[in-house]
């Protein structure tokens, strides 16, 4: 068996990309499509990660640290926005959400 | 590695977002702490931080260079789209005192999240390192998804700031996985050495570079509003309060496509042909996609929305002219935009009425027989709009399609001319409603201009004319930064 190598990261990294985004296009409810776009950050935190390794080179670790900062703002405001809307509307489900369109 | 703490040159250059946040956050205190206050309070403070804020972009731009060991650089080019974005963010607080007013959300947190944002687009503006980038492109999401929700009791309102909460962060991500890949496949976050690696003699295989191009492209083409990524823009410009659709129209979308310029005419000029026929794609279906659904709107700021779209399609033509040309016609076209942009919208707040009730194109007839002063001022802007001269929007298209032309992208330039004169269309309809028929409930109801209003409407006005019959000076500035850029 062949030590854990950048490449394994990069599959992972892409098997987590791929799953975030088919949530993010086929969930109904908020809540997970919110988690799966997390998903599709922690894929891209991996790749900074593994690579930041492999380069020997710290500014992707530093860049991850950013990454991980900015998603929590994004989920704190993200739910504050579904609060607000569910307060009004009460529902979580984006085919219930459609006063918008042409 | 010695820890260097930074220099006051350092901070200078770093100045104008250091005072938008100062002042962001002070206001969130003073919202809290001051129970007795004039309305208008922020709005003024809002004002002078601003202008502030522009007096410190000019002062960090009178002696350009890097900052904070290269991770920002102020040049011409970021001094250009600070003014730019700085300039918006007055405008947008002049036309939003009556808005506030009329709909009695005259709060600190909708001024201090404006300046938020701006810091954001200025940090954009001066960003040369993947990690700026990143951060302030956050800064200025973050807070327009909060600003697009900020009438928290309209259905719409929180509708469009949810669509585009989901439809931004989706976006970022998948900026982020590009740039992760370029990250990876060249072994730094910084710009200019992203290009010298691309160039040098061990630049990595150009499968990776180019997918991370695409992938970043995907993230860009979503926060300009740029075709197949555009959907989100007409519901969250409906659905948003009319100054923030405003806002969101020009002042984000400037500061990404300075992000935009920046990354794919620097950093990833050595795979230029690589990406050229993504941006040739997304500029003629931006265009196209935009003029055809605006003629089909009857809800004005959805006529806007798709209208913007367009006009993001424009600048990406100048983009993929891949010059200098093109660089400084798509600065000088977004400052023209931005302008004439903001104008329309102003009017449209003005008209609205409480709950913005009225937002049909019919609800502008009559305009000029009761208010011709207001007509006249949004007949600038429209013709602008439409690229008639003697005004910016004229000179901005005559230089991206001149720059088209010197890079052959001869297709291109022919079709988006075609598309231009698509767009005559449905601006010239809102121009026979107000002068050729009987006043509509809405007009008949209009309240006199304010004199914020009257600011929002004759300082675009005069911009508009000026860039219109003297564009030199502008494009002059625009042509030596984008060459300074490189």
């Amino acid at each position: 068996m062949s030590p854990i190598g950048t490449f394994h990261y990069l599959v992972l990294s892409s098997a987590l990309l791929l799953i975030g985004t088919v949530g993010v296009l086929t969930r109904r409810n908020v809540v997970v499509i919110l988690m799966s776009i997390e998903l599709i950050l922690n894929a891209v935190n991996i790749n900074l990660v593994a690579f930041s390794q492999a380069l020997h080179n710290i500014d992707g670790q530093i860049f991850a640290i950013f990454v991980i900062t900015d998603a929590v703002a994004e989920a704190a405001v993200g739910l504050g926005i579904l609060i607000a809307l569910f307060r009004n509307k009460e529902t979580v489900l984006v085919d219930e959400i459609d006063l918008l369109k042409w | 590695m010695p820890i260097s703490f930074p220099t006051t040159l350092d901070l200078g250059r770093f100045l104008p977002e250091i005072l938008l946040t100062v002042f962001g956050t002070l206001f969130m205190v003073l919202d809290a702490v001051l129970q007795k206050r004039s309305k208008n309070l922020f709005g003024h403070l809002t004002l002078l931080a601003l202008a502030a804020a522009l007096g410190a972009s000019l002062y960090a731009g009178s002696e350009p260079g890097p900052a904070f060991g290269g991770m920002l650089v102020v040049d011409g080019f970021a001094t250009f789209f600070r003014v730019l974005v700085l300039g918006v963010g007055m405008l947008i607080v002049l036309s939003s005192y009556r808005f506030l007013a009329r709909e009695n959300a005259e709060t600190g947190e909708y001024h201090a999240l404006l300046l938020f944002s701006l810091a954001g687009q200025c940090l954009m503006a001066s960003a040369n390192d993947l990690i700026m980038v990143f951060i302030g492109l956050e800064i200025s999401s973050i807070a327009s998804y909060v600003l697009a929700g900020y009438l928290r009791d309209d259905k719409r309102a929180n509708e469009a700031a949810l669509k585009y909460f989901l439809l931004g962060s989706f976006a970022t991500a998948f900026f982020l996985y590009g740039v992760a890949i370029l990250y990876g496949s060249t072994g730094t976050v910084k710009l200019d050495q992203i290009h010298a690696v691309l160039t040098g003699p061990n630049a990595p295989f150009p499968v990776f570079v180019t997918l991370a191009a695409a992938l970043m492209l995907v993230g860009l083409g979503f926060k300009v509003s740029a075709a197949p990524f555009q959907v989100w823009a007409p519901d969250v410009y409906q659905g948003a309060p009319t100054p923030v659709a405003a806002f969101l129209s020009a002042a984000p979308k400037a500061a990404a496509f300075a992000v935009f310029l920046r990354i794919f005419t620097t950093a990833l000029e050595p795979i230029g042909t690589a990406w050229e026929p993504l941006a040739w794609g997304s500029a003629l279906a931006s265009m196209t996609i935009g003029n055809f659904a605006a003629l089909l709107q009857s809800n004005i700021k959805r006529m806007l929305a798709y209208s913007s779209i367009a006009h993001a399609g424009y600048v990406l033509v100048a983009l993929t002219a891949r010059s200098d040309t093109g660089t400084s016609a798509a600065m000088f076209y977004l400052a023209a935009y931005a302008l004439m942009n903001l104008g329309a919208f102003a009017v449209v707040t003005h008209l609205s009425g409480k709950g913005e009730r009225y937002l049909t194109l019919d609800d502008f007839a009559g305009l000029a027989q009761k208010q011709p002063f207001t007509a006249a001022m949004l007949t600038i802007f429209l013709l602008s709009l439409i690229g008639v001269p003697l005004t910016g929007g004229f000179f901005g298209k005559f230089y991206i399609f001149k720059a088209a032309l010197d890079s052959h992208l001869v297709w291109l330039a022919v079709l988006g001319l075609l598309n231009s004169a698509v767009a005559a269309y449905y601006y010239l309809r809102v121009l026979v409603m107000m002068y050729m028929h009987d006043p509509s409930q809405a007009v008949q109801e209009a309240e006199p201009l304010s004199h914020g209003l009257q600011l929002a409407l004759v300082l675009p006005a005069l911009g508009t004319l000026f860039l219109g019959i003297f564009p030199n000076w502008v494009l002059e500035f625009a042509g030596h930064s984008a060459a300074l850029m490189k």
